[in-house]
């Protein structure tokens, strides 16, 4: 900011190659509006991947969908539009110079931007421990920190029956597909009841002994429901599709903090004491567009069916 | 909202942020409970049209296109019509394969 290359129109410093105050701030909301559409472009490779996906294979969609919290979902889609409202509003402040104001509603607009990531975790951390994880990585296992409580469905009996064995077979199930057929063979010898010998042909996929059925969440309204159809081939695309949309999402999300911890300095340095609000204003566009992308991402993933 | 001395400034009053955002809280319930409704293949097009309803009011008022220069909106729309034309023309590609090669491995589609 060299003085000489500022001149002042509306008490507002002017860059030496515009006009006026206003064709100052319209460039800039124009330069921000293509980058919004270049957003929109680069969140539009993976909408249409879901939409091929999808309408090939929607089976795997219904299956896995049924592994996401609609809930926690819903309760980040309301933490996003009370952080767009917060952004809004504190465009608002900055343009009447409603310094406080403005302080308060930034704070906000990164509480509930936390928030969302905090929810976020949650989820990842839960599809983490079933193995719900991207191509490769999936290797579906029932959760065995809480094992009295699943249900083997596909078997007809109650893990409870053999809780002991599950809890020895914790650390094993922790290493991997090979290992995870091995455990399955302990169960077999050491569990009260007799457990059927995992099929052989299931292995690639999933241990027969812990069929999907066995992965719904026992605390959620879905416990309630019909049993989930059997595991449909490739089921891992949903997860690839899941974790690239939302960890995109998620890393503009952390973007946002990132800018609003920087409006939030400028509002400490009284940046936007002088009226001007050009930077509060195109922080919260790119905020809008992250809350309008997960509103769209929730409902293709979450509101599958 | 007369203390701004910039003719060129929009300023969205409390009363609108605040309803927009109620509007918007209902939309999402709106969402939630109509795909607990089984309407078959209508769902997704019930959702997507309760979510772009969302998003046109984020656009037009938290976003300020609705007092903003057309051409603002213009990109952006031109950004939704390209992404329109990239999903169209993939799923009309992805029409014409035989989906499922391998007998039941996409039951999802009845192939």
């Amino acid at each position: 900011m060299v003085e000489n290359t500022h001149h002042e129109t509306d008490g507002l410093a002017v860059d030496h190659h515009f006009e006026n105050a206003d064709q100052q701030y319209q460039s800039a909301k124009l330069g921000m509006w293509v980058f919004l559409a270049t957003e929109i472009l680069f969140f539009g490779g993976l909408f249409c991947a879901y939409a091929v996906y999808r309408s090939n294979h929607p089976e795997i969609f219904i299956f896995g969908h049924h592994f996401l919290d609609k809930s926690l979902g819903a309760l980040n889609t309301v933490i996003l539009i009370c952080s767009s409202l917060t952004a809004a509003w504190a465009v608002r402040a900055a343009q009447l110079k409603q310094i406080r104001i403005l302080k308060l509603m930034l704070a906000l607009t990164m509480l509930f931007a936390f928030g969302f990531l905090g929810v976020k975790a949650v989820e990842y951390n839960a599809k983490w421990k079933h193995g719900l994880l991207w191509a490769r990585q999936y290797h579906p296992h029932i959760n065995h920190q809480e094992p009295a409580e699943v249900l083997i469905t596909e078997e007809g009996f109650e893990s409870g029956a053999v809780e002991g064995a599950f809890e020895e077979a914790t650390e094993l199930q922790t290493v991997g597909d090979a290992v995870l057929a091995e455990t399955e063979t302990t169960i077999v010898e050491e569990g009260p009841v007799g457990v059927p010998a995992a099929d052989a042909d299931h292995s690639k996929i999933a241990p027969a002994a812990e069929g999907p059925a066995g992965l719904a969440f026992p605390d959620s309204d879905e416990a309630s429901e019909p049993a989930i159809e059997v595991e449909p081939a490739n089921a891992q695309t949903f997860f690839s599709i899941y974790f690239l949309m939302t960890g995109l999402h998620g890393i503009h999300v952390l973007g946002g903090i990132g800018a609003f911890i920087w409006l939030y300095i400028g509002a400490c340095r009284g940046v936007f004491s002088t009226g001007h609000f050009t930077r509060v204003d195109m922080v919260a566009l790119y905020w809008h567009v992250v809350d309008l992308i997960w509103i769209y991402l929730f409902l293709l993933l979450y509101l599958v069916e | 909202m007369s203390e701004n001395e910039q003719s060129f400034v929009h300023v969205a009053s409390v009363r609108l942020l605040l309803i927009v955002w109620a509007v918007l809280i209902f939309g999402t319930w709106l969402t939630v409970s109509a795909s607990n409704i089984d309407l078959g293949a209508l769902n997704i097009w019930v959702g997507l049209a309760i979510a772009t309803g969302k998003a046109v009011l984020v656009a037009l008022y938290y976003m300020h296109l609705r007092w903003d220069k057309p051409f603002n909106a213009f990109v952006f729309m031109s950004a939704i019509f390209f992404l329109l034309l990239f999903i169209g023309i993939s799923m009309m590609d992805a029409g014409q394969y035989q989906v499922d090669l391998i007998p039941g491995y996409s039951p999802g589609v009845g192939g």
